[in-house]
């Protein structure tokens, strides 16, 4: 279990990780979601012990990362896939890494199997890998020491179709037996179908935080009908808030059956309605990070 | 803001929590050897070194007259490269892990990164002292070459005092590599840090001693270079000689190191 509590991070002038709390539990799969900048690789730096939080802390199983003996063995980081000597093999990378934890050096070719890299591509030099088989050798060296937590930062960068879909299935695989699993990652779809928990951030501070199903669910109502202006402006009348999405439909946090008694008692002919809870995970990730989005994106 | 995630069914006990044991200081020193040649770049340099002392050898041995057909000769002739490339050794020994971003996943395995840091600087003594070795052997040999092919008595004179004062020079000349690598982190401005203190900075101190006199007695309790010459010489011997000596030690590694050691604790790893 990994729990982050009251984490703060402030550089000069500006607050990068704000008050954070949330835990990822363990046998679940917690996506870790937010705009660029948000704080969530500040976080995840916090986590390891590569930066000093200014305050708050975060521990897994209850121990500071940097307390853990050998930390490589009880959790599986991967930050920054580019983030290697780009002079040395993929193989000599693991080998580093395999030997530092102790383990044997099997474990290497073990590894190398189990991401689908080739003997031939483990013998190249990192500087000739792609975005994918760096990614492929950073989880390679997170699930080394065969750990009970991943950390992973935007693991599913680069992978390919097949790719994403094999590591979808370690990671619920690894969450199935109990482990810990924290990923970021601005692939919403992904986040959706793997993550059992979610942890919005924007800003440095979370925005939201609960099961898929309790975020998602939350999401209100959508309806549609020939005039949404009109639909929205009865809505309004009978003070329900809405909004206009761009593609015409009429969103607001009321349930269902009040919209659909708004519309008949205004003479609107609704040509949708329903829960809005099928929106999902995009719809909310925007509308909750909507005050954070560099775009202003109306929510 | 507090927010915590309660799943909605627990179905799995935390796992039993492994007694990992701290991983011993032997493997990290191993580690770091490793890292040093199992990179192109470094693989090249560990390849230079031999290369170098060879060619030197073979130089001396062409060119010398035969009055320096002596071990002396061709220990200063290897050593000369090898006091250019060791420090360029120990320096990207540190600053890889910055410039070329393996420090996140090193200070992720290994969290104590003064360890770490020790770690290096146990393994590059052990580089310099394995490299120096391999200059005197080389030099002995080319020095048995060279004066059978020129028809002269072979002459020994490195004598047992000189010759651990050259292992010293060397290793002041890594340290100095060392400590720029910790206080700069970074593999270009390291390495020319390295020649502006080794190159310019001697030449800016000489002046200064010839135009202004008080600075002339001053001069070799400053410049590190002066007092590693006298190491590469053999001629630190007075007590007042290694005075001078501890002091160019403790302005151009002791104090930087240590100031190098506290922001690098610190510093963020990105």
């Amino acid at each position: 279990m990994i729990a982050v509590e009251s984490l703060t991070r402030r550089y000069a002038g500006f607050t990068a990780v704000d008050d954070v709390s949330f835990t990822a539990q363990s046998g679940r799969v917690t996506g870790f979601l937010g705009p660029n900048g948000a704080g969530k690789s500040t976080t995840m730096r916090v986590m390891v012990g590569l930066t000093a939080p200014t305050s708050g802390s975060a521990t897994i199983d209850g121990v500071r990362f940097a307390d853990l003996p050998n930390p490589g063995l009880e959790v599986g980081v991967l930050l920054d896939a580019s983030a290697q000597h780009a002079g040395r093999t993929g193989r000599e990378i693991l080998t580093i890494a395999s030997d530092t934890m102790g383990l044997p050096r099997a474990r290497v070719d073990e590894m190398i199997e189990l991401v689908s890299l080739t003997p031939t591509e483990a013998k190249r030099r990192v500087r000739n890998y792609s975005l994918g088989m760096r990614q492929r050798l950073g989880i390679a060296t997170a699930l080394l020491g065969d750990p009970r937590v991943l950390i992973l930062d935007e693991p599913a960068n680069g992978l390919d179709p097949a790719g994403i879909r094999w590591m979808r299935d370690l990671l619920t695989g690894f969450a199935r037996q109990g482990g810990t699993v924290l990923l970021s990652s601005h692939l919403l779809h992904e986040i959706e179908v793997i993550a059992d928990d979610l942890v919005v951030i924007g800003n440095g501070k979370i925005v939201a935080s609960g099961t898929k199903e309790e975020l998602l669910a939350a999401a209100g109502t959508l309806a549609r009908s020939t005039s949404p202006r009109d639909l929205a402006h009865a809505l309004e009348q009978a003070g329900i808030p809405s909004t206009i999405a761009g593609d015409g439909s009429v969103r607001t946090d009321a349930d269902p059956a009040r919209v659909g008694a708004v519309a008949l008692t205004a003479g609107i002919a609704l040509t949708e309605l329903r829960s809005a809870e099928g929106a999902g995970l995009e719809d909310m990730f925007l509308s909750l990070t909507a005050d954070t989005q560099r775009e202003g994106v109306a929510a | 803001m507090t927010a915590t995630i309660v799943p909605a069914s627990t179905t799995q006990a935390a796992p039993v929590r492994r007694s990992a044991r701290p991983i011993p200081t032997a493997r990290l020193v191993k580690v770091e050897l490793r890292k040093m040649f199992n990179t192109r770049s470094g693989f090249w340099m560990l390849v230079s070194i031999g290369v170098l002392s060879v060619i030197a050898t073979g130089a001396v041995i062409i060119f010398a007259p035969d009055s320096d057909v002596t071990y002396g000769t061709f220990v200063s002739a290897i050593g000369l490269p090898m006091s250019v490339i060791l420090p360029m050794i120990a320096i990207l020994a540190v600053t890889s892990e910055w410039s070329q971003r393996s420090g996140l996943t090193t200070f992720t395995l290994v969290p104590s990164r003064g360890r770490v840091v020790g770690a290096k600087a146990i393994a590059t003594v052990l580089v310099g002292l394995g490299s120096v070795a391999v200059a005197f052997a080389v030099g002995a040999v080319g020095n048995l070459a060279g004066s059978a092919l020129a028809g002269l008595d072979t002459v020994w004179d490195v004598s047992l005092s000189t010759a651990p004062q050259i292992v010293l020079g060397d290793l002041v000349g890594m340290a100095i590599g060392f400590t720029l690598g910790v206080v700069l982190r970074a593999s270009a401005p390291a390495i020319v840090g390295y020649f502006v203190v080794s190159l310019v900075l001697p030449g800016i101190l000489e002046l200064l001693a010839l135009v202004r006199e008080w600075f002339l007695d001053l001069q070799p309790w400053i410049d590190w270079n002066y007092t590693q010459v006298k190491l590469f010489e053999g001629a630190t011997n007075t007590g007042e000689e290694w005075a001078m000596l501890g002091s160019t030690t403790t302005i151009w590694i002791v104090i930087p190191l240590a100031i190098g050691l506290l922001s690098l604790r610190r510093s963020e790893v990105k």
